[in-house]
């Protein structure tokens, strides 16, 4: 049996997902792909139609919500803007990134001065051309003194974007970064139209595939096709609503009633139940998102290297993997890069559980007390739970660690970043270099281990900075290989798992058959990429 | 002046003492909140800067006597102010929505859904409590008085579950999400908000039915009404003008507290039928600290109960010829 025959038993309904992993890794394929390759075969083989009106429902969303890409955090707001406005550039759902409303770059060998030529005749929703006056206001709201843009560290490497031509566009970095065009990809850069030289972000007008009809913010948005899409291939659904279904079961209920055609974060308690329903196929993405347990090194007693790679060695992470996540992701190894990205550094030795090794280590640095854990399920669902099973596995080391249950409400203000250990997520970044610079680099302010100083730092912090203006791909490999390893070895992060992007979605959608990971739903952009049957 | 509007003037002046001490709980009792809402809205990306701009344009720098004196006077002008989401860009233009046109829709559905339950449940409840009373004892009183506590008992997300357990999944009848439309005709409405009304209205009926019961059953006792018995007047005819009249207070009083229940207290109902209400609202503001919604919502829900209160007052007393003609 080849792995063919495995994917069509599969799709028949012979095999179940268990069976089908089993199998599939029998035949040597890993595990997290063996899991892609079910889900992506459901739905493959199909060719794209256009019609029909695509309910989907959101996790988030809330009434605070608003149209302003400034203060887009959740995944309502990150489906919304790739639905009605596009990007400079994309991510594809194979991860790798592709002109959108950019037509052609050209970087300078420094990396630092990257000519953006724009796509012509792209027309806003309100017949307005797109020029490069409105990609510069688009830039310009996430800039400057007062802005309130939540990306505003993102573009403070840029000195200066100049407008070089009615369709070109000149950045100027203070650095060179090799990775900018991945930047200019985040879902807060939309391109929206200018008013008076400033983003005129209010009207809900945007270049993409969807037009607004109607939104709410915390209830519904609602979309109707843009018939002047620019894009050939993509936007197939005539209407499009998305409702926020915050409540987990009523999710749930609500994709198993079909009243709505796709959910994301399925729980991973119930998703074998909802995998019984015949209407639905349960869609499993590898991705980047992490769970972490930063140690602060710059407070005692997390100041001491062994005491750090103790707490590391008593981690028991298969059975964080199995019971938090119940098998739906991957184990981590100390470095936020997940296997999906393209530099993960794969010839690193996986550390494991082994309290002798963390005893050891333990009695090295000479601590003797009594561990504090902040945690609270804000960082993660499960974080507490994951923090208790932390505690009984580091019991066997002989590390005593103490859990304290800190409140959700304000966990981001007052606990994390500021407790010396405590739990934490992080949704990953597109690329090496823009997650180490969010939470690894020294100068990053979301620095969360505080892993700035000493000479393991100091080594990964140059070359880090390195790689970004290193347009050679083999040694800019090498260099992150070599910085994960700094980060696994010294640095302050426990990150020992690997979430899955859980989605259960009605058997009428097709899609590319491959599905992105950088982000929920074929990375936010399903409502562009899928279509019905 | 008549007896009623001394009353009714009496109890406004007093509402009006109440009000004023509400804003100031709710007002202080959101200082004691952590973190503020830049922190809340940027979430694990709050930098310094971009929380002290907030901070600025919102006005909260300012010392907390200053703010309260501001958003009081707002409101005695009619003004509840505009909510700290969408505030303005880099521009600085101020393009925020005023708290009324967030809260009018969500109240909107808060009071049609209420208003659904209350037509259901309250004469249900009536109707349950008086032939409870009539046949006291009986198997049909034990059986009423059983289920209704059973629906009470368990708290209203299960009643909300086993409902839609067999009227969404097993029997398609009633949609399980309830996320109605501004645009939704008025039976659309009511198909959508079914599920929700019926939850409500069995979460609500037993306190009602056995209080109606209980008052009942309470003036079976007096010489009036064994008067009228002797006379040979029938049972039911007893009930319903001789002892009814005369226990409409206390069965008015918890009506209309349940009435305020059923705007203020059904988030968890609006949270299960995902329904747009105002409860639901209020709870997003809190967690983002939209502190003008929060404030506004809280002296709805405040005047809510001072005005059913106020009206089960004036019932009691029409309903009361004692106090109606007072000597």
């Amino acid at each position: 049996m080849d792995i063919k025959d495995l994917e069509k038993a599969a799709v028949e309904g012979k095999l179940d997902r268990r069976e089908f992993i089993k199998r599939a890794t029998a035949l040597g394929l890993a595990a997290p792909f063996a899991t892609s390759l079910l889900t992506q075969s459901v739905h493959a083989g199909m060719t794209p139609k256009k019609g029909g009106k695509f309910t989907f429902g959101s996790s988030h969303g809330s009434t605070t919500d608003s149209l302003d890409p400034g203060t887009h955090e959740n995944g309502f707001a990150t489906n919304l803007v790739f639905a009605y406005a596009n990007h400079l550039f994309e991510v594809d759902n194979t991860g790798k990134l592709i002109p959108e409303l950019a037509e052609s770059f050209e970087a300078s060998k420094d990396a630092k001065t990257w000519v953006i030529k724009l796509r012509k005749g792209v027309e806003f929703h309100n017949g307005k051309p797109m020029t490069a006056d409105d990609v510069i206001a688009a830039m310009n709201h996430h800039r400057g003194e007062d802005t309130k843009s939540a990306v505003k560290s993102l573009l403070s490497a840029v000195t200066e974007i100049k407008k070089t031509g009615s369709h070109e566009v000149t950045f100027t970095l203070n650095a060179g970064n090799a990775d900018f065009p991945f930047i200019l990809s985040d879902y807060h850069l939309a391109i929206l139209p200018a008013f008076e030289g400033k983003m005129d972000w209010q009207a809900g007008f945007g270049t993409g595939g969807y037009i607004i009809d109607r939104f709410e913010p915390g209830v519904r948005a609602t979309f109707k096709r843009n018939p002047n899409y620019f894009k050939s291939g993509r936007a197939h659904f005539d209407e499009v609503e998305m409702v926020s279904l915050g409540d987990t079961t009523a999710r749930q209920s609500a994709v198993m009633n079909q009243e709505v055609d796709a959910i994301y974060r399925v729980d991973p308690k119930t998703v074998h139940l909802l995998g019984r329903n015949p209407n639905l196929s349960i869609l499993e993405v590898t991705g980047t998102l992490h769970y972490t347990f930063p140690m602060r090194v710059d407070q005692a007693p997390f100041d001491n290297y062994d005491l750090r790679m103790a707490v590391k060695l008593s981690v028991d992470r298969e059975a964080l993997v199995n019971k938090i996540l119940l098998g739906h992701g991957a184990i981590g190894n100390d470095h936020p890069i997940s296997t999906s990205q393209p530099f993960h550094n794969g010839e690193m030795t996986q550390r494991k559980y082994d309290p002798d090794k963390a005893r050891h280590h333990l009695k090295k640095s000479g601590f003797s007390g009594t561990l504090d854990l902040s945690t609270s399920d804000a960082a993660f669902a499960g974080a507490v739970d994951a923090s208790l099973l932390i505690k009984d596995s580091a019991a066997k080391a002989g590390l005593d660690i103490n859990v304290v249950r800190e409140p959700k409400d304000g966990y981001w203000s007052n606990v994390w970043n500021k407790k010396a250990w405590c739990a934490c997520y992080w949704g990953g970044r597109p690329t090496v270099d823009w997650m180490f610079a969010a939470a690894y680099m020294n100068d990053g302010k979301w620095n969360d281990t505080a892993w700035k100083t000493g000479p393991a730092a100091d080594r990964f912090n140059k070359i880090v900075l390195e790689a970004r203006s290193e347009l050679d791909t083999n040694k800019r490999r090498a260099m992150y290989y070599e910085a994960q390893v700094l980060v696994n070895d010294d640095g302050g992060a426990l990150i020992p798992m690997f979430a899955n992007h859980i989605h259960a979605v009605s058997k009428k959608i097709g899609h590319d058959g491959q599905v992105a990971g950088n982000w929920e739903m074929d990375g936010s952009k399903a409502i562009e990429r899928w279509w019905f049957a | 002046m008549h007896p009623v509007i001394t009353t009714v003037l009496q109890r406004l002046a007093l509402g009006l003492l109440t009000l004023f001490v509400v804003s100031l709980i709710i007002f202080s009792s959101i200082e004691f909140l952590p973190g503020d809402f830049g922190e809340a809205i940027l979430g694990q990306a709050a930098l310094p800067e971009t929380v002290a701009a907030f901070r600025k344009e919102l006005g909260l720098d300012l010392p907390l006597h200053e703010r309260y004196l501001e958003w009081v006077g707002g409101v005695i002008t009619g003004d509840l102010g505009n909510s700290f989401s969408g505030r303005g860009s880099s521009g600085g233009a101020d393009r925020s929505r005023p708290v009324i046109d967030l809260i009018a829709p969500r109240l909107g559905n808060t009071l049609f859904l209420a208003g659904m339950a209350a037509i259901i449940a309250v004469p249900l409840a009536l109707f349950l409590g008086i032939t409870a009373a009539l046949y006291r004892g009986s198997i049909y009183d034990r059986v009423v008085n059983a289920l209704t506590l059973t629906t009470i008992s368990f708290p209203e997300f299960f009643v909300a579950y086993i409902l839609i357990l067999f009227f969404s999944s097993f029997f398609k009848v009633f949609p399980s999400l309830a996320n109605i439309d501004p645009s939704a005709d008025f039976w659309e409405r009511v198909y959508l908000s079914a599920l929700p009304a019926i939850t409500l209205t069995l979460v609500i009926v037993a306190h009602m039915m056995r209080m109606t019961r209980a008052a009942i059953i309470n003036l079976m006792a007096s010489p009036y009404i064994e008067m009228a018995d002797l006379k040979g007047v029938s049972k039911s005819k007893i009930i319903i003008y001789h002892a009814l009249p005369n226990a409409w207070a206390p069965i008015v009083n918890v009506i209309a507290f349940n009435l305020a229940y059923l705007v203020v207290g059904v988030v968890v109902v609006e949270v299960v039928f995902v329904y747009p209400g105002v409860g639901q609202l209020m709870v997003d503001a809190v967690t983002t600290r939209d502190v003008p919604v929060v404030q506004a919502c809280a002296l709805i829900f405040a005047i809510t109960y001072i005005m059913l209160n106020l009206f089960a007052d004036i019932i009691s007393i029409i309903t009361n010829p004692r106090l109606l003609h007072p000597r």
